[in-house]
């Protein structure tokens, strides 16, 4: 395989293992917090406590994974890529929570969630290019070399 | 607690943890050293800075606000109005951090904040 279908095949998979850590990492994190013994109190133990549950520790390290990745892909493709794609968590954890959670999803809500998405995609897009101006090589038309 | 609340703690301490972080890592300048001597070097150097501690607690604070909130509001709802975020640091970044914020960035921030003031908890 040639450096460049190398480099575009590890963007999409680490673009679609962002939204899904982060969509999964949410939907674990709501499900434990939802599914403790006694609702949370103000206490800090209680906090305590609750970080050590089982879904909710799940959830947890999927998030510190969602970050660490998220920087991984922010160190070779542009901001202006990785914005809107990863916005898509947003219509992940809203699908999420209407089929997984049985949430009421209204039309309101929907339209909200994709006003926010296409907002965060034209945020990312306005965004300067620093490293992609300082790099050697461009790479079209939003993915670039390390 | 009101989802709302928890919302604008969620959001208020994001939006503190990024630009105690940013206004941090500028006065400090680009981290060339990627050896492992060198960015052990960086992390000695960061953790005496008081703004970056300041934005590790921020960032704590936003993370147990994020726990509370899932804990009492939708899903569908608590995720996509964190991004409310986005919109208050286009704001801040251009008016605390001085950058240069084109109009399509405008645009992008005025449809998320629309976006969040349409989701109902």
């Amino acid at each position: 395989m040639n450096p460049d279908a190398r480099l575009r095949w590890k963007t999409r998979v680490f673009a679609v293992l962002v939204i899904l850590t982060n969509a999964v990492g949410n939907f674990s994190l709501a499900w434990g917090m939802r599914h403790r013994a006694a609702a949370l109190t103000f206490s800090p133990l209680d906090y305590i406590s609750a970080i050590f549950s089982p879904y909710v520790l799940l959830g947890i390290s999927l998030l510190t994974f969602w970050v660490l990745a998220r920087m991984a892909l922010l160190s070779w493709a542009d901001l202006s890529y990785v914005l809107p794609v990863t916005s898509l968590g947003y219509v992940a954890s809203t699908l999420i929570g209407r089929f997984f959670l049985g949430e009421q999803v209204t039309p309101l809500r929907w339209a909200g969630t994709l006003l926010i998405v296409a907002g965060t995609a034209l945020v990312g897009l306005g965004s300067p290019k620093i490293m992609a101006e300082t790099s050697e090589h461009a790479f079209a038309p939003s993915e670039r070399k390390r | 607690m009101k989802p709302w609340i928890l919302v604008g703690i969620v959001v208020a301490s994001t939006i503190a943890a990024d630009l105690l972080q940013s206004l941090e890592m500028k006065r400090h300048g680009e981290i060339r050293d990627f050896r492992p001597r060198g960015i052990a070097r960086v992390l000695a150097t960061l953790a005496q800075k008081k703004f970056l501690i300041i934005a590790v607690a921020c960032m704590a604070v936003s993370f147990f606000a994020f726990m509370t909130l899932v804990e009492v509001a939708d899903l569908s709802f608590a995720v996509p109005a964190s991004a409310a975020s986005i919109a208050f640091e286009t704001v801040l970044a251009r008016l605390v951090l001085k950058e240069q914020v084109d109009s399509r960035r405008w645009l992008g921030a005025g449809l998320v904040a629309i976006g969040v003031l349409l989701l109902k908890p």
